[in-house]
């Protein structure tokens, strides 16, 4: 009786995919490997033919050599104890050599095997063909083919579950990689095929010469992208909704409280002229439902749907060598953009993500730095929506800034964080065609995440605060921090209440600059300190699960001392 | 026939690997992915200022730091 399959693979072979097909649980997948950096749990059927499914990170053999490989070589050793476990070996038909090697060594461990073999069309579209049945005859266990993707084969890999059996193939581990040759040589054909100008092309993206211009170019026209998509769905759709339709409404609320009451102050909050300023009145469904889904949803779109592209295609390997040399100057290797990218959209995928750094130092760099100086899409959208109107001139000091703390911070860690530091190894998959609707479904898995983690904290953040002013609390805080601040930051006593909610959620603080009337210098320091302070309690939480209580005391003592030395310094500069 | 790393290659130029110089650390993270001696590898290009090395073994690309393609001793 099986209880339990494990999915298990070379990295970037399908293995989140066909986890997906089977359990119907959304997990992401992408076009780099190490995308699965913890495993993920599902099952088939309920009650007593309830069958677990785990999503196993990849690995390239079962000796293993970074943290995902550890975890998914610590989930075999388990499952080979427990009898009722089989593992679905998926193997890419387009590197079936590369493969095999790891399906070989699975076969030698007692336990009963099933190898799905996928990208089968993608296989025969390049000129491979495999002759599936003889292969199942050499190794012993059964073989489906499949393309996970559209879902091809899934069904027979359901209904042939039962057939897993352990391998029988014999063979000497020093002679593992012959062996892997001989049967690819019996059972593969390849008809020879030129070059085709896709992969001309492809080969352009990783040649220095050729490949950082493009590779600047595509960033500039990602960013154009995101703020054009961001931009338009705002003007065209959000801000025309809040002010025609859900305005109104809330008018209606308003005149029903009465405009002095308590409950008028959290709910709708202050009427600017007798009319709601959904930047500045300051009510749970006012302001906090304008920020989270008026001003930020739109560029969390935007954002994820440009960064699904670059990861689906495969081109953020090919980045991350063209970008090695940049980050040895941080004291990390190319693959570390992964993290970095990821963090633009959120801190918490972001510092996740490190895990497929291999050192402890890489990974502590890596999570201190993205916390520090780059700002999550939810906090960009808002200091685009609080300093785009002065242009380049409120905008530009934010970012430039920011990556001056990126260079120099990264520069310091390099120098006095022990430990080591490897060079980049790391699978260049080939470059393919975004599946559209798995892309969607991609975006949407991440827009839900945040709808569901983050607009909550947004609601009970709004709620909070008025408390808090309700209270006092506020202005006693400021009065106590204020001067302190006046003088280093030149900031008003006011904006101390941001500055504090800043440890709830960034896009908030930044949306409670809104009503200060500060100047464009006052905005630019506040948008970094708030940037640079403390990590959102979200992050914090990461922080400690990744880092552990030291090193993320560490962290927040490292961004709360270079906040003010910043923000110090940026107040009598500009 | 001449053994030199993989590293002074130039891109385009093919060879079997015949010997890895590294601890066993290395010889098996570089032998997972499939760099083993006996195997015919071909480089495709190299970074600028000893950045990483792209080379490709049967249908798969790996990218590897200078260093670590420094050990990889190619026979051309």
């Amino acid at each position: 009786m099986i209880k339990k399959i494990l999915l298990m693979g070379n990295p970037n072979v399908g293995k989140s995919v066909i986890f997906s097909r089977l359990t119907g649980v959304k997990v992401i997948a992408s076009n780099y490997p190490g995308t699965t950096i913890e495993f993920c749990q599902g099952c088939i059927g309920s009650g007593t033919s309830r069958i677990d499914v785990v999503d196993v990170p990849g690995t390239y053999s079962i000796e293993p050599n970074s943290p995902a490989e550890e975890v998914a070589v610590s989930i075999l050793e388990k499952a080979v104890a427990t009898k009722d476990t089989i593992v679905v070996n998926v193997v890419d038909a387009t590197n079936l050599e590369r493969n095999l090697n790891l399906t070989l060594q699975l076969l030698k461990r007692n336990i009963p095997v099933l190898i799905a073999l996928n990208l089968w069309d993608e296989a025969k579209h390049i000129g491979i063909s495999i002759d599936a049945d003889a292969l199942e005859k050499i190794l012993g266990v059964p073989i489906v083919t499949t393309v996970a993707i559209t879902g091809e084969g899934i069904k027979e890999l359901v209904s042939r579950l039962s057939a897993a059996k352990p391998g029988a193939y014999e063979y000497i581990d020093e002679e593992r990689w012959h062996e892997v040759g001989r049967i690819v040589d019996r059972v593969q054909i390849i008809k020879h095929k030129h070059h085709t100008l896709g992969e001309r092309l492809g080969d352009l993206t990783i040649h220095p010469w050729t490949g950082l211009p493009i590779a600047v170019i595509a960033l500039l026209v990602m960013f154009f992208i995101i703020r054009l998509i961001g931009e338009g769905i705002i003007s065209l759709m959000t801000e025309p909704f809040f002010e025609n339709i859900w305005a109104p409404l809330m008018m209606r609320i308003s005149h029903l409280l009465g405009s002095e009451s308590v409950l008028h102050k959290i709910i709708i909050g202050q009427l600017f002229e007798g009319t709601i300023d959904f930047g500045q009145s300051f009510g749970v469904l006012t302001t906090g439902l304008y920020v989270p889904f008026g001003a930020v949803l739109p560029y969390i779109f935007a954002f994820y749907l440009a960064l699904s592209i670059l990861e689906d295609s495969g081109y953020l390997p090919r980045l991350a060598v063209l970008l090695d040399n940049a980050l040895h100057v941080i004291g990390l290797h190319g693959m570390a953009i992964v993290p970095m990218f990821l963090a633009c959209g959120c801190n918490v995928p972001g510092v996740m993500a490190t895990r497929i750094l291999e050192t402890k130092r890489e990974r502590f760099i890596a999570a201190t730095l993205m916390s520090l100086s780059i700002p999550c899409m939810a906090q960009t959208a808002m200091i685009f929506g609080l300093l785009g109107k002065y242009g380049v001139r409120g905008l530009l000091p934010v970012f430039i800034t920011l990556f001056t703390v990126w260079l120099i911070a990264g520069n310091l860690f390099k120098l006095l964080v022990k430990g080591e530091s490897p060079e980049i190894f790391t699978e260049i998959p080939a470059y393919r065609l975004p599946h559209f609707p798995t892309l969607m479904k991609k975006v949407w898995m991440r827009i839900y995440w945040f709808l569901h983690e983050a607009v909550p904290f947004v609601l009970v953040g709004v709620f909070f605060v008025n408390l808090l002013y309700a209270f006092g609390i506020i202005s006693m805080l400021s009065n106590i921090i204020g001067p302190f601040t006046a003088r280093a930051f030149g900031l008003p006593f006011e904006a101390i209440g941001a500055l504090l909610i800043g440890f709830l959620r960034k896009d908030l603080a930044v949306g409670m600059l809104a009503p200060l009337n500060l100047t464009v210098k006052q905005l630019i320091i506040a948008c970094v300190i708030l940037t640079m302070s403390f990590p959102c309690i979200a992050t914090f939480a990461v922080l400690l699960r990744e880092l552990g209580v030291v090193d993320m005391l560490k962290a927040a003592f490292i961004m709360i001392a270079s906040a003010f030395l910043v923000g110090g310094l940026l107040n009598l500069i500009l | 026939m001449s053994k030199i790393p993989l590293t002074d290659m130039d891109a385009g130029m093919r060879g079997k690997v015949v010997e890895l110089q590294g601890g066993h650390g290395l010889c098996a993270r570089l032998n997972a992915m499939g760099i083993r001696p006996g195997a015919r590898i071909t480089k495709i290009s190299g970074q600028i200022m000893r950045g990483p090395i792209i080379v490709r073994i049967g249908a798969t690309q790996i990218a590897l730091g200078f260093g670590m393609a420094s050990r990889v001793l190619v026979e051309v």
